[in-house]
């Protein structure tokens, strides 16, 4: 289990956030500027909070009191960016296997084989970022994150810079991951129709604030109505 | 008239391995202050910045004559090489591409300095999180996206060297076979009765290297960039 209770103080913004992540889908939501990206970049170690405490079960990743601020490469925590960020000088099938190698992670063929066909990226493998679309960019990020054998997958609005068409296309391949991979998961989305899909907790942000923390009933639209 | 003499041949050999040197040896001070100028700040970094550029706007007599005084048999730096290290640079081929090295490192360091300054560092983000310490994340994210300006840098830094002229005739003057490149024995050339023709053979081998080296970079930084944004 995730638990989180960080305060970060950025320019005349103030961040305060305190929740737990357990088994599942968690879902930060909120709209643009609310803070869910600084959370969740507090969590994979890339900001540190002022004060408060994160840590995974009993390990602890950050400890203002304590003094403990375990590096982001020593997290192991799968991060899926909203604009991917592969390498773009790495082909395809060293972007997915940058992270397992990176964390000492035998090769596990079987492994890989599931996860590719999981994500449908097979035909993929031998080329460049560059030479791929939005979606499939965030295929093999996802790809990437789990090779790596995370603790814990953060996902920041990854659907956010695809189409109507790629983002179908997509979300398909997260409720597999969510049925088929058994890793925690911290969705970050304002998109009421996607964490219809995913998640079955919901963290409400507003501000800088956590309004609420429940169930679906916290999103703004109705799920019967959705479109995805 | 193209029968390069045998001195021609040996300012020629020796011009090219002066200027390699000098620009693998400045190659590592050159991403290291690179580096720094362009991701860190600290006390003092405009000294730095400014020190580095120096070289580029000083009279090239000067950066040789602060050279001989420093690095020179008597100099506190090149006594104090000389009797730890056994390392003389004065009046030796090594003085001449220390003197080149000098003078392109500025050029170098500028070119490294703007392509690290391009990279996105949120791919460096995403690395820490994969699990890359900050030594990995540089050796396999940052240095190589900034591939095609350390290759600029080079290039540049070697074609300074080779037309190096000011700096290294003051700091180890012009000895046939140890620090008389091109430029010095083009100089001498011209000093002497009847060196004209000898003088332009060696001003056409110019011409011809520095021609080579700039096809040769245009070609290494398509390659690296082909690397970088490849399809």
């Amino acid at each position: 289990m995730l638990t989180v209770d960080v305060e970060k103080r950025l320019d005349s913004f103030m961040l305060m956030a305190k929740f737990d992540v357990a088994q599942g889908v968690t879902a930060l939501y909120g709209s643009s500027g609310a803070g869910k990206t600084t959370i969740a970049n507090m969590i994979a170690g890339l900001v540190t909070p002022d004060r408060g405490r994160i840590a995974i079960d009993d390990m602890v990743l950050f400890d203002a009191a304590e003094r403990i601020n375990v590096p982001p490469h020593r997290r192991h925590i799968g991060y899926v960016f909203q604009e991917g960020r592969l390498f773009p000088h790495l082909s395809v099938n060293a972007n997915l296997h940058y992270g397992r190698y990176m964390h000492g992670v035998a090769s596990d063929n079987a492994e890989t084989q599931r996860i590719v066909e999981l994500l449908n990226i097979g035909h993929l493998l031998k080329r460049r970022p560059g030479a791929l679309s939005g979606g499939e960019r965030q295929r093999v990020a996802i790809g990437r994150a789990l090779l790596m054998k995370p603790r814990l997958l953060v996902l920041d609005e990854p659907l956010a810079s695809l189409d109507r068409r790629r983002k179908l296309e997509i979300l398909p391949y997260l409720v597999r991951l969510r049925d088929e991979a058994h890793i925690p998961m911290v969705y970050v989305s304002h998109q009421a129709g996607e964490i219809v899909r995913l998640a079955s907790q919901v963290v409400r942000i507003e501000d800088g604030r956590v309004r609420a923390i429940g169930g679906l009933e916290l999103l703004d639209v109705n799920p019967s109505e959705m479109v995805y | 008239m193209f029968d390069l003499s045998p001195e021609e041949w040996t300012a020629i050999h020796l011009s090219l391995r002066i200027a390699l040197v000098a620009t693998i040896g400045a190659l590592p001070f050159g991403i290291l202050i690179g580096y720094l100028l362009a991701r860190k700040n600290f006390w003092g970094k405009s000294l730095v910045d400014s020190l580095v550029l120096l070289p580029l706007v000083l009279p090239p007599v000067v950066t040789g004559y602060l050279l001989l005084i420093s690095f020179g048999r008597k100099g506190p730096v090149g006594a104090f090489l000389d009797q730890y290290f056994g390392i003389v640079f004065s009046f030796r081929w090594t003085g001449a591409a220390l003197a080149c090295a000098v003078m392109g490192f500025p050029l170098m360091v500028r070119a490294i300095r703007l392509s690290i300054e391009a990279i996105d560092r949120r791919l460096e983000g995403a690395a820490s999180t994969l699990g890359a310490n900050r030594l990995w994340v540089f050796a396999t994210v940052t240095l190589p996206l900034a591939l095609p300006g350390v290759i600029a840098g080079m290039v540049l830094c070697f074609a300074k060297a080779l037309g190096e002229f000011g700096a290294t005739i003051t700091f180890v003057s012009n000895i046939p076979g140890e620090t008389q490149t091109i430029s010095a024995l083009i100089y001498t050339l011209t000093q002497v009765p009847a060196g004209d023709a000898a003088a332009m053979r060696l001003v056409l081998v110019s011409i011809l290297l520095s021609l080579a080296a700039l096809v040769v970079s245009e070609q290494l930084a398509r390659m690296a960039g082909a690397r970088i944004h490849g399809e």
